[in-house]
């Protein structure tokens, strides 16, 4: 369904702006939906499983601020990322504990978690953005292999390799079926915890990886980087067809919730749009989905 | 007040409510074929059937949830037709639903009286005269529930008597009621009777729908059989016998319901020691042998679901030793319990078992994903769907086909699909709670040689039911539990329906007698 919409869309466009197609283009929108896919893999596991994590966007910010912090302090590059990848899963499992052992609700958690995160990231800077990086840390987000920039080809690997594993793996199988019903997964014999809790960490590990992605790219790490990811990524999944009730939803579609979003806004700009319509067209592609989700389902029950 | 007609002029009978040829059809099934249903003033009226026979789609028509694609319906003589649910509680037909209804935050009073508080001021609620309202109908019900109690906090009997006195709030002229009894306590059956004996002396008229023929036959003044969607026929109770009244429900002779016993139970397969957990199960010990069915009776809270649950180590015990094949096992999660192949078929099938989206395949592999993994860890789609497939045929699950989902089956198919689950971890004992739940005659029997068949295999399994007539058919021992104790133990031969209530309620219960 969304394939359609984005082939019509790509298909459009092409005609009315040639250089949409070019490869200037394409690779512009790839790269500005990079972060936003990688986070969307954890997400989904995260809606699938029946949770949601609002966290992420100020998880992007802190571990793209720590991991410059430390490089400027003088860090090796790759101890500076592994740093600031640790903070994103440390994050994640205060999140998953909270959510599944001490049993608060993840929309609560997670709002918390995101402005004490968000906060943390203020002390830290003292509201500073960090810059004067090294060049071996920024080629991360600024070099490519064959015209195509790292992170996007980035992105496309854990794109798939996320596709994959929750379709075929039994170990991300499992999360269908605690979304699916909570307490049949339980007698089922699955380890709902454990498995909550790594899906957390998982969320804020690949949000911290975006963050460090984008810090490379940008060469400094700004106190507003992420900001308002959350609500774009949990619309990208939301668009790629997954549900808040949990138990359906893939890794793919929110590539393709993802990519529809960047589309339009790729489209805005070339087409000479006021830029402030971009927010309306999302939220726009976010209900209409959503609507034609809802209505199909009900077309399905009265068979 | 009209004059109320003689019993013995049989065609000036007052009708209330005349069904003439409904027909409902659905996409790919004709749920309902040129019904006709009569009902009279002051009559308790059972509808009877197999799941799918059409009895939830005619009480939805009559409760204005679905419209008829033809026929009409006379209420009072006059035709009448509901735009919707609250016309009809308008016209005066009452539904009380199986799914509950209430809002757990709002106090019982608010609930039975859900937007028809009374008020005063303009728009103030009048709490005095809420709470004194409620009390006078808890008054008829004999219940001492606080008016202002919020219903979050009340059992699930309590919960549903507060759903029936919602429908009853309404004063209606015809009172449905849809397996009322599922989930009452047998004292809170007995207080339902009594409550439907008062309604139909003060002239309502109720459709009674219920899988229990004992309840059928000690409650309804008629009963009109249903199957397959058209109307079989409509008789009084007491010129129809109970075996005649299955036979047209099924269409066909149920020969042996339960199968036959196994005819020499093997070895020890599992026993427990003291096992106790918090107040709900008290020191308790007994044992299965292999191929033996032992069924577990007793009131509703009397711990069977706890014991049930402990084994199974959804809720492990705090105290107590559990032994398989004479090797003590330690069990604290599901998990162990599955890896020592113990299955626990849970009582409640939409909340606690099914995935109800997901498909007939996904689910029957659920507690056993580990067995379908190739390498790397991924999933063996192809034997999953085998697998899925041999369950269909050897359960007779009726399903278009595995890619089914579940929540589109009728309920003694999903139930089927419940069991199902099971036989991947190729159980050594196999707990079933509730195992024919609102499952009807025909689904209810072959689930009987399901388990019949298993323990022939030499599985040990633990029946716990309230259903008396299946602990009594199909357990090879009963036990009785009561405040979390087993306080009677009966062989095959010993085991009564009066020795096993006798046992189960401490008082004697002459409910059932009372019923004849």
């Amino acid at each position: 369904m969304i394939l359609y919409i984005i082939v019509l869309g790509v298909v459009a466009m092409s005609y009315a702006v040639p250089q949409f197609m070019s490869r200037q283009n394409i690779s512009a929108i790839l790269l500005s939906m990079s972060d936003q896919s990688i986070i969307a893999i954890g997400m989904t596991i995260l809606l699938i499983s029946g949770g949601f994590d609002l966290s992420v966007g100020s998880t992007v910010g802190l571990s793209g601020a720590v991991t410059a912090i430390w490089l400027t302090s003088g860090m090796p590059v790759a101890a500076a990322i592994m740093m600031g990848l640790a903070v994103g899963a440390l994050i994640g499992l205060v999140n998953g504990l909270l959510i599944a052992e001490v049993g608060i609700n993840p929309f609560v958690t997670t709002l918390g978690m995101m402005i004490l995160v968000r906060g943390m990231h203020m002390v830290v800077t003292s509201g500073q953005n960090i810059s004067g990086l090294t060049k071996s840390f920024t080629a991360l987000g600024q070099s490519s292999v064959m015209g195509i920039q790292y992170p996007i080809i980035i992105s496309l690997i854990l794109v798939f390799a996320g596709d994959f594993a929750l379709r075929r793996s039994r170990f991300f199988r499992q999360n269908y079926y605690i979304g699916g019903n909570e307490k049949a997964a339980i007698l089922s014999g699955i380890n709902v915890k454990r498995l909550k809790i790594f899906n957390y960490m998982l969320t804020g590990f690949l949000a911290a990886l975006a963050g460090i992605i984008i810090t490379a790219r940008l060469g400094s790490a700004s106190t507003t980087a992420g900001k308002g990811l959350e609500l774009r990524v949990i619309s990208a999944v939301i668009i790629g067809g997954a549900s808040l009730r949990g138990g359906v939803g893939t890794v793919a579609g929110a590539f393709l919730g993802a990519s529809l979003m960047s589309i339009i806004i790729s489209s805005i700009n070339l087409l000479g749009i006021d830029i402030y319509w971009i927010d309306f067209a999302i939220g726009a592609a976010l209900l209409v989905a959503v609507i034609i989700d809802t209505i199909s389902k009900k077309g399905n029950e009265l068979r | 007040m009209r004059a109320r007609p003689s019993h013995f002029s049989g065609d000036s009978e007052d009708v209330v409510l005349d069904v003439r040829g409904i027909v409902k059809r659905f996409p790919g099934v004709c749920a309902l074929d040129a019904v006709d249903f009569e009902l009279r003033r002051g009559e308790v009226h059972a509808l009877v059937g197999e799941n799918g026979a059409g009895k939830s789609t005619l009480i939805h028509i009559l409760g204005g949830v679905y419209r008829p694609d033809s026929g009409s319906i006379l209420l009072e003589g006059k035709e009448v037709c509901f735009s919707g649910v609250v016309d009809a509680v308008h016209h005066g037909l009452g539904v009380v639903f199986q799914e509950l209804s209430l809002v757990g935050g709002l106090s019982v009073a608010e609930n039975v009286f859900a937007n028809r508080q009374p008020v005063k001021f303009g728009d103030m609620i009048d709490r005095r005269r809420l709470y004194e309202e409620t009390s006078r109908i808890l008054g008829l019900f004999e219940l001492s529930i606080d008016p202002s109690r919020q219903v979050r906090y009340l059992s699930a009997d309590e919960r549903q008597v507060v759903e029936i006195l919602k429908a009853i709030s309404h004063e209606p002229k015809v009172l449905i009621f849809d397996e009322p009894t599922s989930s009452l306590a047998a004292s809170h059956v007995k207080r339902l009777f009594n409550i439907i004996r008062k309604l139909k002396a003060q002239g309502c008229s109720v459709i009674y729908i219920s899988h229990h023929l004992r309840e059928v036959f000690g409650l309804a003044d008629r009963v009109t059989v249903l199957r397959d969607g058209r109307h079989v026929e409509t008789c009084a109770v007491s010129e129809v016998s109970e075996d005649e009244l299955v036979r047209k429900m099924v269409g066909r002779e149920v020969v042996d319901m339960y199968g036959g016993r196994t005819a020499s139970v093997g070895q020890e397969c599992f026993r427990v020691e003291g096992v106790s957990r918090k107040r709900q199960v008290k020191d308790v010990s007994f044992s299965v042998g292999c191929g033996e069915i032992v069924g577990i009776a007793g009131l509703s809270g009397a711990g069977r679901t706890s014991l049930g649950r402990g084994i199974f180590g959804a809720d492990p015990f705090d105290e107590g030793e559990m032994f398989l094949n004479g090797r003590q096992v330690r069990i604290g999660n599901c998990r162990q319990a599955i890896e020592n192949r113990i299955g626990y078929l849970t009582e409640d099938r939409n909340e606690q078992g099914l995935f109800g989206w997901m498909t007939i395949r996904e689910n029957c592999v659920a507690p056993s994903l580990g067995c379908f993994v190739k390498r790397f860890g991924l999933m063996d789609e192809q034997a999953i769907t085998d697998f899925a497939e041999v369950n269909r045929f050897k359960l007779n699950i009726v399903a278009p086909s595995v890619h089914r989902r579940v929540e589109k089956l009728s309920g003694g198919n999903q139930q089927k699909v419940l069991l199902s689950m099971w036989m991947g971890i190729k159980p050594q004992l196999l707990i079933v709670d509730e195992p024919t739940r609102g499952v009807d005659v025909g689904a209810k029997s072959e689930i009987y040689h399901l388990l019949r068949g298993l323990a022939g295999q030499g599985v040990g399994i633990i029946m716990i039911s309230s259903d008396l007539l299946e602990i009594l058919g199909l357990s090879d021992r009963v036990l009785v539990m009561r405040g979390g104790r087993i306080v009677g133990e009966f062989g095959r031969d010993e085991a009564t329906e009066e020795n096993v209530i006798a046992c189960a309620s401490d008082v004697l219960l002459r409910q059932d007698v009372e019923l004849k």
